[in-house]
């Protein structure tokens, strides 16, 4: 039974923090493994359409993923990848978790022609709860954009934003954090106007910092050896802030501590959410990207300058 | 959780939250709640900002004998914390909330911080045979968002399980919703008194609750008050003008990006 895990007791030796699954509140699916359509330069996973090393999840698996996932009252579930939308599976699975609770996408939003995002308009109509679509787009311009995503990128995942809006549908536009963040505001704007420009009155915008491993690793920098979450930085710091405290994420090949760790070993943490019911120690250096901005990963979190 | 806790058993009660200030909807709502039959009426929390003068609605409640518990802007304002904890995280959203809890705290006097600082975090009280639990966010977090649109009914059956609860109130968010749980359970969201509900009308609500017998029963109960004598203090108090259109028309300006999808929809902005 799913229960309130007690603090871990530390061995004396051991530098970093560890965190407990305070509660389930997010359950993850990383639908489509690491296989995607782009091959985007900052993707810290490194998907691509030939990283096979985490594959698609079927039905079934999330069928009973959900199923158990109601005994530990989570909140909201998230669909991930790679690319959501190239798992054939994709529309029956957020018809089912949206019978139960809120459903988000996370998607590049290039593989959105009009019969999908006409079911998807279905979908959304027969549920209560809100189906989120978080497009990701990460310039407001299509230079700027597909200097990191690919050529036409930008094009496409505006039309397939366009597409969706005219169903009803708000996304929310998603984007790294890739400029000075001096600019944030400048750069908001511009995404005001270009969303306007495709019939998006009420633009809905997040800012998500980039995360230094996979791919942007190699583009940019890795972490350096002082970008580490110590025992003494967790002090008075509100736990419940980092994923790994409140969500964990499924694969093909079982349960995941959090969606930005999922090619780590020690974070893959057993094969249902009971044995992934125990703490996990903060040894990636990514851990600091979360530390400074908190629960980055779902809906409401995001980074942006001040008015 | 500190709870203050009551073993008096009622069969009918009003519950309020979100007074943000609103005298006018304050006064309004007790002398509403009081004609339907209210035997006690009771407040979810977060008495000041957004409106004027926030001193002015502690009386009131006081007089009037309403049992409070304490907000998320009630405990910011009480301990003198930097900002609302109101959980909003887009900046337009950051912005308006400091502006508004810079104006409350600065107008709040020190007595009635001292006040809000003694109010308990929930509330216990027995309603019929049923065990209900008030809270401001939700009952374990006083600053959690539970909307319509993104609390599963999975959840809400494990907060009364967890909290030995039959019926679970909230506020926090300012729009109404309730549904029923199982084995006659019950979740209500209060809304909020002290700003209308994203939906068009001046109206701000309440809830009333009753117990004949077997389960307890929900109502939302639409408010009208003279909400444009409360725009005219606000604008003598020079309080952003986007506050002021939300009172007088009944759509949200600000704080719109911290909505789930259907709840942001069915509003304007
Ligand atoms: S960032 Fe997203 S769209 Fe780009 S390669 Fe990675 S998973 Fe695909
Ligand atoms: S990367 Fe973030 S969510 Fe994952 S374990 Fe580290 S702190 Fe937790
Ligand atoms: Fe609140």
């Amino acid at each position: 039974m799913p229960g309130k895990t007690p603090l871990p007791v530390m061995p004396a030796r051991q530098l970093q923090p560890s965190v407990p699954l305070v509660a389930l509140d997010y359950l993850w699916f990383q639908v489509a493994g690491t296989v995607c359509n782009l091959r985007c330069a900052h993707c810290f996973i490194s998907c691509a359409p030939d990283n096979h090393n985490f594959w698609f999840l079927d039905l079934e698996t999330v069928r009973n993923y959900l199923e158990q996932s109601k005994a530990w009252g989570v909140k909201e579930y998230y669909f991930t990848g790679g690319e959501p939308f190239m798992n054939r599976d994709l529309l029956p699975m957020l018809e089912e978790a949206l019978f139960l609770g809120p459903a988000s996408v996370l998607t590049n939003g290039t593989l959105l022609p009009e019969k999908t995002v006409r079911r998807l308009a279905e979908i959304d109509a027969s549920s209560g709860f809100s189906l989120e679509l978080r497009v990701s787009i990460d310039g407001p311009t299509a230079e700027s954009n597909d200097a990191i995503r690919g050529t036409g990128c930008f094009d496409r995942a505006m039309e397939g934003i366009q597409r969706l809006v005219a169903h009803g549908l708000m996304p929310i536009l998603t984007a790294a954090q890739l400029w000075d963040p001096a600019q944030d505001l400048e750069v908001l704007d511009q995404f005001t106007d270009a969303l306007r420009k495709v019939g998006y009155d009420r633009p809905r915008i997040k800012i998500l910092p980039t995360l230094r491993l996979g791919r942007e690793a190699a583009r940019t920098r890795g972490y350096s050896d002082g970008e580490l979450v110590t025992r003494a930085m967790m002090e008075g710091y509100e736990v419940t802030q980092l994923l790994c405290s409140t969500g964990r994420v499924v694969s093909d090949r079982g349960v995941h501590v959090c969606p930005i760790l999922l090619e780590e070993p020690d974070a893959l943490l057993g094969a249902t959410l009971e044995e992934a019911d125990r703490p996990h120690t903060l040894s990636s250096r990514a851990c600091y990207t979360c530390w400074l901005h908190g629960a980055i990963c779902t809906n409401y979190g995001g980074i942006g300058q001040e008015l | 959780m500190l709870y203050a806790t009551s073993e008096q058993a009622y069969s009918r009660v009003a519950v309020f939250g979100g007074v943000y200030a609103n005298h006018r909807a304050l006064r309004a709502a007790i002398e509403d709640a009081r004609l339907r039959g209210a035997e006690a009426i009771f407040c979810l929390g977060d008495l000041g900002a957004f409106g004027p003068s926030p001193n002015r609605v502690f009386p009131l409640l006081i007089e009037s004998g309403v049992h409070s518990i304490r907000g998320n802007y009630d405990e910011s304002i009480s301990r003198g914390l930097e900002d609302c904890q109101c959980g909003y995280t887009d900046p337009r959203d950051n912005h308006f909330a400091r502006l508004s809890y810079r104006y409350t705290f600065a107008n709040t006097s020190q007595r009635w911080r001292d006040w809000m600082g003694r109010l308990p975090a929930g509330r216990r009280i027995r309603l019929g045979s049923s065990r209900l639990l008030m809270s401001h966010g939700s009952p374990r977090r006083t600053n959690e968002f539970l909307w319509e649109s993104t609390t599963p009914s999975h959840f809400l059956e494990k907060l009364c399980d967890d909290h030995d609860a039959d019926v679970i109130l909230a506020t926090h968010t300012g729009i109404p919703w309730a549904r029923r749980l199982s084995g006659d359970r019950l979740f209500a969201n209060v809304g909020a008194i002290g700003r209308p509900a994203n939906d068009g009308s001046p109206a701000v609500c309440y809830a009333m609750l009753w117990a004949d017998g077997g389960a307890v029963d929900v109502e939302s109960i639409p408010l009208h008050y003279d909400h444009e004598a409360l725009a005219m203090e606000m604008k003598a108090e020079r309080l952003p003008e986007e506050f002021i259109e939300t009172i007088l028309t009944g759509w949200w300006t600000t704080c719109n990006e911290i909505l789930p999808m259907k709840e942001r929809r069915r509003g304007r902005y």
